[in-house]
């Protein structure tokens, strides 16, 4: 016969029903108060209404152009190990298990240190950041992501004098994704040191308030605004300090084509297509494509007295 | 109505053409319904750029398979279907560059210039594009008559050179994953070699019909192939 032991919870200590009806509200006004990681993490919901979305606090980064839908922030994607199509990574990226997981920081560091996934979200407060981006294929969005700066992750394991570059790694497992040599599996990505540590880069783990989707590159992805989309590289897994500039995914695959600094520029042209305008998603005519993606007073000063046609 | 296949009667004959009239038109009607259900994606221009460039190239390696299908089947009356599609290929090709000049560039006849200049891969597209429009325009019994069958014939001959610069143009715009235009260059490699192989074996035939006896010879003209 089963004995029924009274539940250790006092009926006291359970939510009052009139504090749960209104969990959303607290949610959402906590949230902007709530700073710790862990604790935004575990408040960022998954497939959220417009009511449950994370409070961030507003960055002095972001833009006020109007966002780009969620559907089509999430539904059309570059994300090659998933497939070619843009629409194949929503279809496909949901067979990607982004728990548990890893990210090792490690090369010319004082500390390096594999992070759980869980730690790195506490590493420093989440921020909305609401970017341009701008695909070296000619379309744009504007998307809302929710992260961290990439400084602050690097502070934590103190670059060495030596060290000039930081790579990225990304996640590959043939078992879930393509097998077809399209680019040089796993995807890398470069970036130089000050770039890295740049204000406006930043890891991001979320977007539109909410985890971010696996096609978006979870469970952390790079975003790095003032450069073309394929530099922002997704679900990330090392990422290594270096001397020498590291080898990356595109320009393996197309020296010519794209380079290591890719920064967003209208007057130099993609050597198949125009780089002068861009089809932002959601809008019918093209705009002009602006130098750095707009972002030229914060970070032009990075390639003072560079050639930027011969390092493009 | 006479139903065999080998002999279709005047009426099962045109209502394959019916048909086939309507099949081909079942791509640019679901792109129109797409559009108009805002069903078309993140970026619909781009969509409806690439599926018209893709039927058009898709039709005419369709076009270019009715004489080997016919060879290998003995069907005849396919040949009755190749104007039909070949005007297809014209349209799809036809609004594949309006869309480009209208929804893609907005006539910003500058950036057009330059892309064709510029770009190999709307280059070639573009060249292609011109050198449908004399086989479309020269599509009717009127023209064939004017020109003289076998005039007609060279410059339909130019649709081989069109279905390769297609294929190049599609080839030179993907970025990495080339497996899709290598699929359509097989396609046409294998169309076009089908050719070149019958053409081949007919020059062996006519090369090694025996010379007639003494008595019987006269001057004789062999027509053999180039």
């Amino acid at each position: 016969m089963l004995i029924r032991k009274p539940t250790d919870v006092l009926p006291s200590e359970i939510t009052p029903r009139e504090l749960f009806a209104r969990r959303r509200e607290f949610l959402t006004r906590s949230g902007a108060g709530l700073i710790a990681g862990a604790a935004l993490w575990h408040g960022l919901p998954r497939h959220a209404g417009a009511a449950t979305r994370l409070q961030t606090p507003p960055s002095a980064l972001s833009t006020t152009e109007p966002l780009t839908d969620y559907k089509a922030v999430t539904t059309y994607n570059n994300f090659y190990e998933f497939g070619t199509d843009k629409g194949d990574p929503v279809r496909n990226a949901a067979r990607m298990a982004v728990r548990p997981w890893t990210v090792s920081v490690e090369g010319l560091v004082g500390k390096p240190r594999r992070f759980d996934i869980d730690d790195l979200l506490k590493l420093a407060p989440l921020e909305e950041r609401i970017y341009r981006m701008r695909c070296v294929e000619g379309w744009s969005m504007v998307i809302p992501w929710v992260g961290f700066p990439l400084a602050a992750l690097l502070k934590e394991v103190e670059p060495l004098g030596n060290a000039k570059y930081v790579e990225f790694l990304t996640h590959y497992d043939p078992e879930i994704m393509s097998r077809r040599p399209v680019l040089d599996w796993p995807y890398g990505e470069g970036l130089r040191l000050d770039e890295a540590l740049h204000p406006l880069t930043i890891l991001a783990v979320g977007l539109y308030g909410e985890v971010l989707p696996n096609q978006n590159g979870a469970p952390v992805r790079l975003v790095v605004p003032w450069k073309y989309g394929f530099k922002s590289a997704k679900s990330i897994v090392t990422i290594r300090l270096t001397e020498k500039q590291p080898e990356t995914a595109w320009n393996k695959a197309a020296p010519q084509e794209y380079g290591f600094y890719s920064n967003v520029n209208p007057a130099v042209s993609h050597p198949r297509w125009s780089q002068a305008t861009e089809r932002r998603i959601g809008e019918l005519r093209k705009r002009p494509t602006l130098p750095f993606n707009g972002y030229a007073d914060q970070v032009a000063g990075l390639y003072q007295g560079m050639d930027l046609k011969k390092f493009y | 109505m006479n139903l065999s296949l080998k002999t279709p009667s005047a009426t099962t004959l045109s209502a394959i053409k019916a048909l086939v009239f309507l099949l081909c038109l079942l791509p640019a009607a679901n792109l129109a319904l797409g559009w108009r259900t805002d069903a078309l994606g993140a970026n619909p221009i781009e969509t409806i750029t690439r599926a018209s460039g893709e039927w058009a190239l898709r039709l005419l390696l369709i076009t270019l398979a009715v004489t080997p299908l016919r060879r290998l089947t003995g069907l005849h009356w396919l040949l009755r279907l190749r104007r039909m599609l070949g005007l297809y290929v014209f349209a799809y090709a036809a609004a594949h560059f309006a869309i480009y000049l209208w929804l893609d560039q907005f006539f910003d006849w500058r950036a057009i210039a330059l892309d064709i200049l510029e770009r190999p891969f709307i280059t070639v597209g573009f060249a292609a594009f011109v050198l449908l429009v004399p086989l479309a325009a020269t599509s009717n019994s009127y023209a064939i008559r004017r020109l003289g069958g076998r005039r007609w014939q060279s410059l339909h001959r130019s649709v081989y050179g069109i279905a390769i610069l297609a294929v190049v143009h599609f080839w030179w715009l993907v970025k990495a994953d080339v497996l899709e235009p290598a699929l359509y260059a097989l396609i046409l490699a294998a169309l076009l070699g089908a050719r070149a192989w019958w053409r081949e074996l007919e020059r062996r035939r006519q090369l090694s019909v025996p010379p007639p006896a003494k008595h019987l010879q006269r001057p004789v003209i062999r027509i053999v192939p180039k």
